[in-house]
């Protein structure tokens, strides 16, 4: 049997096994860290830093951090639903995202955290990068300009010989998201469904099957981000 | 000295534009025209766009009808996923378009006539501007401008259960729709509390037409001799000739009912209709090709449905367009203002199909979708509230858009509507020496009956202001009127 740990999230204490990243263990707690790289049983990324929270007062990634015995955990001070917020914005304004006619809207976990933080008007410039779309594949619509470099396609969805299909090309400012044209090509349908649920955001789209789900169920029409993570604990 | 009246902007319409009157020496009117001066870019932006966006984006042009764009769009999509037109979609997929359409029609109607037109002919329309318009209504007319914003809600209740929301939602769908009618969502539109059930809405939209007829007949020399003049009419019918605002083939008439454009498909509609371009305005001038641009230009909207149709198939409507049609001895009606008088027969028409579509089991149907073999090309036809709108899109082999025209009711109307403008200018300036102000507004009802969509038509955000300029000879302003 694991060994447990205790330990403290705005002052309240919980127990986890040794070793489980602070945003897995605060969930299987009822305490919502936001996510937007991660994923559960993924090797963490620690890229999006939307879970930045407060670890015996430094700031920590919760997905790439575990907990320890006696962790003072902070998650929801001024401080860091600014910080969140601030992310939030951040990475409005380093793509081009027009919600509107963006057929992830409503399910869109980059969408639904401004939501949530309350995001009106980025407090920083656009960037208005050009970035081209990949169309050629028979079922993948790459939007390179909604992508936020969360990496989760490049971890999680390979071929039938675990070879990737997506990846990064370039560095910094000329950074996109990638695919395998000759892979893609030959990707299963349940390969493809996949990539764009796994996708936070509407960069990986199923050639075809857009605004198939009314509005009214979509994932975040009735209730907001996390709130699966919170009700489940109450 | 030769003048120059400028309105700008037009106000009580959809979208920003201006008019231009140019007087002579004598003071009378020379050139009159409506100049709309936003522009939108939508066909181009679209392109690269994946098709099965386009109904979501394209319907951002307006938050006024943007179901019209939605659907004409989807129509367009239906082709290319080989889901064919009209005939093809599964019952419910063309039901619940049908009934999102209708609800469309009713609101915007409703908004147009109660909410911006109505206060010229409530109040006057030389009455005073603070109180021309919807707040005044309001106060001297508490009934009618109730029944007026409840009609509005009710349409947009109906969009909202079809589409998913009152304002640009999703429904529509290439080859179909994504929704079917939940039980409970069909007894709310059909019995909810009084007064927004489909009863009451009928009986509101058949009292709305009674009282544009008293109207009518207390002022009539006013209205019949406001801005008349002989055009063609174009839009969709059923096969059958009916009025169908959803489908149908492309009938254009002349002025005396002779058929021009004898009900053809309208994949094919750039046989018929080309656009001339004019250097003082972003709203292109459409004719039919094969009478030319000097002559080929027509009217579309309400007017021109009542003109062209043989017929409109519910009961209560059809009556009233019997009595409309015996007005002009069975001939097409021509006058400007009776586009209000045809706006609200329409009115009626769209709830007692609402009732007749609610009605129907296929609604509550699963099967929602049809597709098919897939082609590169479709085109949209459909008769949104203020006349013909086309959607036509071209797609690559990666489905991408690469092609995308759009010809918006408005676009349709800008001749009739310049016709307009210049008959009322010269009717009330011509040899005065002060441009009044309810000279203007006249000249702002001219545009009005229109009801345009100056934003659509050009492809504009913003609120919807008049802007009137008067130049003389030598093309110095002389007067600006701007409200």
């Amino acid at each position: 049997m694991s060994e447990t740990v205790k330990f403290t999230i705005d002052g309240k204490e919980f127990t986890a096994p040794k070793g489980q990243y602070i945003v897995d263990a605060a969930a299987d707690n009822g305490v919502y860290i936001p996510v937007l790289c991660h994923m559960r049983d993924l090797t963490p990324s620690g890229s999006c830093r939307i879970c930045t929270v407060k670890v015996n007062g430094r700031h920590m990634a919760a997905c790439t951090t575990p907990v320890e015995e006696d962790m003072a955990i902070e998650n929801s001070s001024d401080e860091l639903l600014d910080i969140r917020k601030a992310i939030v914005e951040m990475l409005f304004v380093e793509g081009n995202h027009f919600c509107p006619s963006c057929e992830k809207s409503g399910t869109c976990d980059l969408q639904a955290l401004g939501y949530k933080y309350q995001m009106m008007v980025p407090r920083f410039p656009y960037a208005f990068e050009r970035r081209e779309l990949e169309a050629s594949t028979p079922k993948i619509f790459l939007e390179k300009n909604r992508c936020i470099f969360c990496k989760r396609c490049v971890r999680l969805i390979k071929d039938d010989q675990g070879r990737n299909i997506f990846a990064f090309k370039g560095r910094g400012k000329t950074l996109e998201i990638n695919m395998d044209k000759k892979l893609a090509t030959h990707m299963s349908e349940e390969s493809a469904m996949k990539a764009m649920e796994i996708c936070p955001v509407g960069a990986i789209l199923r050639k075809e099957v857009g605004f198939v789900e009314p509005i009214g169920t979509r994932k975040y029409d009735n209730k907001p981000i996390g709130s699966d993570i919170e009700i489940n604990h109450q | 000295m030769a003048q120059k009246v400028t309105i700008e902007p037009v106000t009580r319409v959809e979208g920003h534009g201006k008019v231009t009157i140019h007087l002579d020496d004598n003071m009378n009117v020379d050139q009159t025209r409506l100049h709309i001066v936003e522009f939108r870019g939508f066909e181009r932006f679209v392109q690269g766009r994946p098709y099965w966006e386009a109904p979501v984006l394209v319907q951002r042009l307006c938050g006024i009808c943007p179901v019209s764009h939605h659907l004409a769009a989807a129509k367009a999509l239906d082709v290319i996923v080989g889901a064919g037109t009209g005939e093809g979609l599964t019952p419910t997929g063309e039901k619940m378009r049908r009934l999102m359409h209708y609800g469309q029609m009713f609101q915007s109607h409703a908004l147009h006539f109660f909410h911006l037109s109505s206060p010229d002919f409530l109040l006057g329309y030389d009455a005073d501007p603070a109180i021309r318009n919807v707040i005044g209504v309001a106060i001297n007319f508490p009934e009618l401008a109730t029944q007026g914003v409840l009609m509005r809600k009710y349409g947009q209740e109906v969009i909202e259960r079809t589409a998913g929301k009152k304002i640009h939602g999703t429904g529509a769908i290439p080859g179909g729709i994504n929704k079917n009618l939940s039980i409970e969502e069909r007894d709310f539109l059909l019995k909810g509390a009084d007064p927004l059930n489909i009863d009451k809405m009928i009986e509101w939209a058949d009292s709305a037409v009674q009282f544009f007829k008293d109207y009518y007949m207390k002022n009539k020399d006013f209205v019949d001799g406001f801005a008349y003049f002989p055009s063609n009419h174009l839009s969709l019918v059923r096969k059958d000739g009916a009025m169908d605002l959803y489908h149908g083939v492309m009938r254009a008439i002349d002025a005396e009912g002779n058929k021009i454009l004898n009900d053809v498909d309208y994949q094919e509609y750039f046989k018929h209709i080309e656009e001339e371009v004019k250097n003082w305005s972003y709203m292109k001038f459409p004719y039919l090709t094969s009478i030319g641009k000097d002559d080929g230009w027509y009217r579309v909207g309400p007017l021109a449905r009542v003109n062209t149709c043989d017929f409109i198939p519910t009961p209560k409507a059809q009556k009233e367009f019997e009595i409309f049609r015996a007005h002009t001895n069975g001939k097409p009606n021509n006058y400007c203002l009776h586009t209000h008088w045809a706006r609200l027969i329409e009115l009626l028409h769209s709830a007692e199909v609402i009732k007749e579509l609610l009605l129907d089991p296929d609604l509550q149907k699963d099967d929602l979708v049809t597709k098919g073999t897939k082609l590169n090309e479709g085109v949209g036809l459909i008769e949104a509230p203020r006349g013909t709108l086309f959607h036509h899109y071209q797609i690559n082999e990666n489905d991408q858009i690469t092609m995308a025209n759009l010809i918006v009711s408005t676009t349709n109307n800008n001749e009739p509507m310049n016709r307009s403008v210049n008959y009322v200018a010269k009717k009330m300036m011509n040899g005065q020496h002060e441009i009044t102000e309810p000279m203007k507004n006249a000249v702002e009802i001219a545009i009005r009956a229109y009801d345009p969509c100056l934003s659509c038509a050009t492809h504009a955000l913003g609120k919807m202001p008049l802007d009137i300029k008067l130049y003389d000879a030598k093309g110095k302003q002389i007067d600006h009127y701007k409200s």
